[in-house]
Order: C-alpha cells, then sequence, then structure tokens
C-alpha cells in the first residue's frame, strides 16, 4: 500500500456540549472523538460512514483542521499539524480542501460562479492568468464556461455541487475533504457527480475522505472504508472486506439496514401477528 | 369493494397556467401500501397535499377528481370536506421536528387532535394514544408524553407522530418521505413498525418517496413519476422484475447497489431524458387542446 498522506494517532477531540451548558457561563465540554488511530493512503479513497452522532463530520473537521484536536496527532505529509496555528497552517491549507454537503448555502448567493472560484486562488497567491484558471477549473467539472457569470440561484443542485467541486480543485489540492456530497441530490444526479469525482481523483491523484451514511455508494467510490461509532472506529479494512466478510456485529447490522432496490419479503422480519386494537 | 382513495385524472397549474399535475391517475385499494416514486419536481408530495386538501395556494386544481372511500371531495362543500379528510385520513410527514410544536408537550399535542377533531373525550384519546405508543414500541410512555419534541431522538419522534397517526383509525394515511431524514438502522425498525401497524390496522397508505429500495420493502403497487405524470404504474414486484418505461429503468440503474456497486449509479442516459422531454410535451399538448 503507498505511504499515507495523513497519518492519525491516538486523536481524541473534545467540543463545548450546549446541551448541558449553564445560563451564564460556558458549556463543559464533551468528548466526541474518543481516540482514533488510521492512515489515509496517498491517492486513495477513504469512507468514512457511521450514522448521525457517530463523529465522522467531526472527524473530517479535524483532518483538515478547522477544529483542534485535544490529544493525539494528524500528520499530513510527515508534518505535525495537530497544533500548528492559523498563521502556520495558511501555507497548508491549498493541500486541505473540503467539498461541503450543502452547496446552496457554502456557495454566496451575491457572487458570481467566476468569484466564488476565484477566491481561494487569489487568497494562495493565484491571482495571475484568473480567467483561465476558473475557466479551467470549470471545464474540468463539466460546467460550460457561460456559467461564470451566473448566480447560485441559477444553478440546479447538481450543477451547484459542480461549482463546489470545481472551487475545491481549483488549487489542485494534495487532500479533499467531502462531507455527504451527494446526500441531498436526487439519484440520477448522485451518479453524475460521483462518476465525476471518480475520476478526477483518479486524474489529479487526490487523497479523498468521502464521509457518507451510505454504504452501497461507498462501496462503489471507495477503496477502504472505515466504520464509526459514538466516536469509535468499530471497523477499517478495505473495501471489499468489509462487505464479503463483515468481522462487527455493528457493520452487519449497517450492511443489512440498507433497503436493496430489489423484492425481498423477508427483509422486514416476521411481523407478529398482533390482534388489532380496538 | 370500491378503492380506499381513487384519483382520477388529476391535472393542477401554477399561476403562470404551467402543468404541475398532469392528468394524474391512480388509486389505493384498502390495506394496501402505494408507493409514488419520483425525483424531486416529480409532483410525488403534491399529490400527497391535493388528497389531503393542503395545496399551496398557488395550486389550482384545474381537472379530475378524487374520491375517498367513494366520496367526491370535489363535490363537497369545504367545511365537510375538511371533517371527512379529517375523520378519514392522517399524515406522517418527512420531518417529525418541524411537524411537532416546540413549546408544547408531546402528550397534549397528539390527543389534541383526537378530542378536537374527532370529538372523543380526553379520557378516551389519552388511553388510545396509550396503546398506540405501546404498539410503536415506547417502553416509557409516561416520560415520552411529558416530553418536548427536542428531548426525544429523530427516531422517537417519527414513532411518536406513526402512533398519532394510526391513533384516529384512518381509512388512509399519507406517509410523505417518513424515514428519510433517519439514519438506515432506525429507518429499518421504523418502516418495519409502519408495515406491522398498516397489517393490523388494514389501512391503505400513499407511501412518498424517492428511495427505490424502501419502494422495494414496504409497498404492493407503485406508480413512477416525472414532472407531474405518472409514467409507469405496477404492481412493485413487476416494476423490479421487468420496469417498462425506460425512465423506470434508468431510475433502477442510478439507485446505488452495494451488492452489485459496478453496474448501479448509472447516471441517467440523456436520450432517456429527451424522451420523457417529447413525452411530457406531447401530453401538453394533447391537453391543452380541449382546453384552450
Amino acid at each position: 500500500m503507498a505511504e499515507p498522506l495523513i497519518s492519525v494517532r491516538g486523536l481524541k477531540v473534545a467540543l463545548p456540549d450546549m446541551t448541558r451548558k449553564p445560563l451564564i457561563g460556558r458549556a463543559p465540554l464533551a468528548e466526541i472523538l474518543k481516540g482514533l488511530d488510521f492512515d489515509l493512503p496517498k491517492g486513495s479513497v477513504t469512507g468514512i460512514v457511521g450514522e448521525s452522532g457517530s463523529g465522522k463530520s467531526t472527524l473530517g473537521r479535524a483532518l483538515v483542521r478547522l477544529i483542534e484536536p485535544c490529544a493525539g496527532s494528524i500528520s499530513f505529509d510527515g508534518r505535525d499539524i495537530s497544533h500548528l496555528s492559523e498563521a502556520e497552517l495558511r501555507p497548508l491549507r491549498r493541500n486541505l480542501q473540503m467539498i461541503f454537503q450543502d452547496p446552496m448555502s457554502s456557495l454566496n448567493p451575491r457572487r458570481t460562479i467566476f468569484s466564488i472560484i476565484a477566491a481561494p486562488l487569489k487568497q494562495n497567491g493565484l491571482g495571475d492568468n484568473l480567467k483561465a484558471r476558473v475557466a479551467e477549473a470549470l471545464q474540468r467539472v463539466g460546467l460550460p464556461q457561460s456559467f461564470a457569470s451566473r448566480y447560485r440561484h441559477q444553478l440546479s443542485g447538481g450543477q451547484r455541487q459542480r461549482v463546489g467541486i470545481a472551487r475545491a480543485l481549483a488549487l489542485s489540492p494534495k487532500f479533499v475533504l467531502a462531507d455527504e456530497i451527494v446526500s441531498g441530490l436526487d439519484v440520477s444526479t448522485q451518479a453524475q457527480i460521483l462518476t465525476l469525482l471518480e475520476k478526477l481523483a483518479t486524474e489529479m491523484g487526490l487523497t479523498v475522505a468521502f464521509i457518507s451514511h451510505d454504504l452501497s455508494v461507498i462501496r462503489r467510490l471507495c477503496q477502504q472504508v472505515i466504520v464509526m461509532r459514538e466516536g469509535r472506529i468499530i471497523e477499517a479494512s478495505a473495501t471489499d472486506a468489509l462487505f464479503d466478510s463483515p468481522k462487527d456485529a455493528y457493520t452487519r447490522e449497517l450492511i443489512s439496514a440498507i433497503p436493496l432496490p430489489e423484492i425481498d419479503a423477508g427483509w422486514l422480519g416476521t411481523l407478529a401477528t398482533t390482534k388489532a386494537l380496538t | 369493494m370500491s378503492a380506499c382513495l381513487d384519483i382520477r385524472s388529476l391535472s393542477a397549474v401554477l399561476p403562470n397556467g404551467q402543468r404541475v399535475l398532469r392528468s394524474v391517475s391512480l388509486s389505493v385499494q384498502p390495506g394496501e401500501v402505494r408507493a409514488l416514486v419520483g425525483e424531486s419536481g416529480a409532483g410525488k408530495t403534491m399529490i400527497g397535499k391535493a388528497v389531503l386538501g393542503v395545496l399551496p395556494s398557488s395550486v389550482r386544481i384545474v381537472e379530475g377528481d378524487m374520491l375517498l372511500e367513494g366520496e367526491d371531495l370535489g363535490r363537497l362543500a369545504p367545511k365537510a370536506r375538511r371533517t371527512l379528510i379529517g375523520a378519514r385520513t392522517a399524515l406522517i410527514p418527512q420531518d417529525p421536528l418541524t411537524a411537532l410544536n416546540p413549546s408544547r408537550r408531546i402528550g397534549p399535542q397528539i390527543t389534541d387532535r383526537l378530542v378536537r377533531i374527532l370529538g372523543w373525550s380526553g379520557e378516551r384519546a389519552d388511553k388510545r394514544i396509550r396503546q398506540l405508543l405501546d404498539a410503536v414500541q415506547i417502553r416509557d410512555p409516561e416520560r415520552v408524553l411529558k416530553c418536548y419534541p427536542h428531548e426525544l431522538s429523530g427516531g422517537m419522534r417519527q414513532r411518536v407522530l406513526i402512533a398519532a397517526a394510526f391513533a384516529a383509525e384512518p381509512r388512509l394515511i399519507v406517509a410523505d418521505e417518513p424515514t428519510t431524514a433517519l439514519d438506515v438502522t432506525v429507518q429499518k425498525q421504523i418502516l418495519r413498525l409502519i408495515a406491522q401497524l398498516q397489517r393490523d390496522h388494514g389501512t391503505a397508505i400513499l407511501f412518498v418517496t424517492h428511495d427505490l429500495g424502501v419502494v422495494a420493502k414496504i409497498s404492493q403497487k407503485v406508480s413512477v413519476l416525472y414532472a407531474g405524470k405518472v409514467v409507469e404504474e405496477a404492481a412493485t414486484a413487476d416494476l423490479f422484475t421487468a420496469p417498462q418505461h425506460p425512465y423506470s429503468r434508468a431510475l433502477m440503474a442510478a439507485t446505488p447497489r452495494y451488492t452489485d456497486p459496478l453496474a448501479s449509479l448509472k447516471p441517467v442516459d440523456d436520450a432517456v431524458l429527451a424522451g420523457l422531454a417529447a413525452e411530457i410535451a406531447a401530453a401538453d399538448q394533447a391537453w391543452r387542446r380541449p382546453h384552450g
């Protein structure tokens, strides 16, 4: 296996628990990630799956250092980034990009698509030749050049998500975090976006962390899978191995709970014969 | 036996004259689950709203009949219509958090409907709700009834609303994407509960969903919608073994399947979309002729 681009050891993250916040004063911390160890090999797509509250999104945010871990280390390309300051992180940011779940709220409604894609380029000192660079980014995700002058609301959901991808990839990053990027899309659009991401990941040699609640999507796209539950890694293995012989009972439960689009009378289990309520 | 719900050639338009429902016909027999499946904009939620009489004011029904247990909803006076719909139908919504009033405890919220709309006594309503909470496997009804909606998990909230929907013994339930917001393991439990209660009570369900996986597991009949038009209508088993319409086949191929990752998640072919556009245009033209 390729050497790791990102290496995580003993990662713990605690965030303020707002449900227990007193009226005055700070909310107590709740441990969300409880000691994680894993590697993301260079050029691989890794699926991170779990149910709501499993900590998968928090893990993603820690990987791109939007939040600081309270213990453990995250090394990126051999350098520990877990406690770098914002200023120290800035030169690394172009290599740690994100594609968000909801392109409607992650694209600025008052800016044109051109200006949205150009923003990270300017911030990272690639402001020369902007027109050509944005044109290349649009072409890469299969959007016509005329879209550069449009606004977010003039695009369909799938087109918006393409803009999100174009923005993240404009800097040719080494690492991309994709957090539930297809969960708001129709199946036909979902298929297009995943096919696009698959193609770009291969072409550009991206290392991708693909967070999703949908194991079917993960099987198609990812080479390895990390199954999370309540802030811990339940199982991590190569994708085919995970589906063919899942080791953990929870993984098996997750897989068997997916309703496949085929008739299976036994899937719901035997319905108890209870008498009708009166 | 007459159908529980019979929709005949229902068309609805927006103020600009655009049709959002295109001569939709479908029926739900007593005790049957009919799935309405389609992508966003297909009109599946719109049909559910039309049945419940809660269409947005901008949408106008211009043609067609809806019969609820043989009663023509279009011929009833508004008040009689509302009373009939209130007594014989119920809704299981997609998002239980927005469907529940955040500032009232669960108990009074869900018994109120039985008291106010059906004229039950408070005691009878309370007893009934407790029976149903038991049926949806809520172990500590006392606590749940005293909770505010935000104090319950998504799965618990959906259980509460399922209990509330079945409590009044409706003949027809409109379930609008009831499991879309839930985790897969919870989704399976909820689908099981709905199937169980539906069978025990002989309730007919109009089950709106975008997920062909859910269609396969919960329904006996299915209508595939595109742009407000029923493009295929079939017994669920037949749709999955031999889908007739190219769009049904395309949807099937686009749906992810972990058992067959390479053959699934296929983008919908442009030729299929062009065919659909032509089909819609032809239907609209044929419809406009007599309607000016």
